[in-house]
């Protein structure tokens, strides 16, 4: 599923990096913790999460993940969205829980990682 | 008695969301033309600059406690100074142990390792915006069983990122914590929305990531001189001693 489906389906708010959503979601990921995004997220994942810190860019940056899905209607801080535009970093906002969006997902046909 | 004015949370080049700008010579310099007496230097999960600062800051007079901010498995970040260099090293040498991945410098930044002259000696190459594997209360127990004194702070406390309160909830009655640190709120608004920090000091710190942040805020220290036992005194208000913010 293109990321830019996702958007479309779940009527997601696109925050920063709205050029950037070309991308082919190859799976999903929830957290809270980054030490744990930076341990266990892949290439391609989508990111779920409440986190709004400008940390959260960087380690999707670093792990080529595909954006951000700040749940609860939490928004970017104005230091996050400047960089996610200068790294191209899609941040998207819903409304819905962590868990109602990802079942969602699930049901649209995203998985999650393999547990090692 | 002496009262001096102490910024007990700097961050230098070291850290890789710090400014470049923030070298041993600048950080000493910005200090003194800011008109903080003691900085306290606490890059993330490392002190391999604190030497440098500390070397910078006595050929200028100013005065230099030397600290890390840990990143604990829950993400929370703890302020750890030492009175004993000795003491820190082997500190940062636990906290290595316990920190996986290689930087990033694309994604996360430059870690600049200096000399007190301002000569790049190296970079660090560990990934220290990471957090460690260990959690608060062991960072804790880690940092009292060194020789020496050892101070630890609660960093901003009154954000929501990378905050005790913010990771864990509320602050472990158990925890051993000498301070917490107030970023943006005063300490009265601090203990106002956040009533567990009524059970300890508070300091004020300016988690400066560059030269100009250096002393934006700041914690009033009375006491007799500049060493961790001296520091705890003031915080607690005992025997004449005093902190303020």
């Amino acid at each position: 599923m293109k990321l830019s489906d996702v958007v479309k389906e779940f009527g997601l708010e696109v925050k920063a990096a709205s050029g950037n959503l070309d991308q082919e979601v190859t799976g999903g990921y929830v957290s809270d913790l980054l030490s744990d995004v930076l341990a266990h997220a892949e290439d391609g994942v989508l990111w779920v999460t409440l986190h709004i810190h400008q940390n959260i860019v960087a380690v999707a940056s670093h792990k080529g993940l595909s954006g951000i899905v700040l749940v609860q209607s939490r928004q970017p801080e104005k230091d996050t969205i400047a960089k996610a535009e200068e790294e191209n970093i899609p941040i998207l906002v819903t409304g819905l829980s962590a868990f109602e969006l990802v079942g969602r997902l699930y049901k649209a046909g995203i998985r999650g990682i393999e547990a090692d | 008695m002496r009262r001096i004015k102490a910024d007990l949370h700097v961050h230098t080049c070291l850290s890789p969301c710090s400014s470049l700008d923030m070298s041993p010579r600048e950080v000493v310099g910005a200090a003194i033309r800011n008109g903080i007496d003691l900085i306290g230097i606490c890059d993330h999960n490392s002190a391999e600059n604190v030497l440098a600062v500390k070397k910078a800051g006595d050929r200028n007079g100013l005065l230099v406690l030397g600290g890390m901010e840990v990143a604990s498995a829950e993400e929370a970040h703890l302020l750890v100074f030492f009175d004993n260099d000795d003491d820190l090293l082997g500190f940062q040498e636990h906290i290595y142990r316990h920190l996986a991945g290689r930087n990033d410098e694309h994604s996360f930044g430059l870690q600049v390792i200096a000399d007190d002259e301002d000569g790049v000696t190296g970079f660090c190459d560990r990934m220290l915006i990471a957090a460690t594997s260990l959690p608060a209360e062991a960072i804790i127990a880690r940092a009292r069983a060194a020789k020496g004194e050892s101070l630890v702070i609660a960093a901003h406390v009154d954000r929501e990122a990378f905050s005790l309160i913010g990771q864990l909830g509320f602050i472990p009655p158990s925890m051993s914590l000498d301070a917490v640190e107030a970023s943006r709120m005063t300490a009265a608004e601090l203990k106002k929305q956040f009533p567990d920090c009524g059970r300890y000091p508070v300091v004020a710190g300016s988690d400066a990531h560059g030269p100009d942040d250096i002393g934006k805020r700041f914690t009033w220290l009375t006491l007799e001189n500049v060493a961790i036992a001296e520091i705890k005194k003031a915080l607690a208000g005992r025997d004449n001693r005093k902190a303020e913010c």
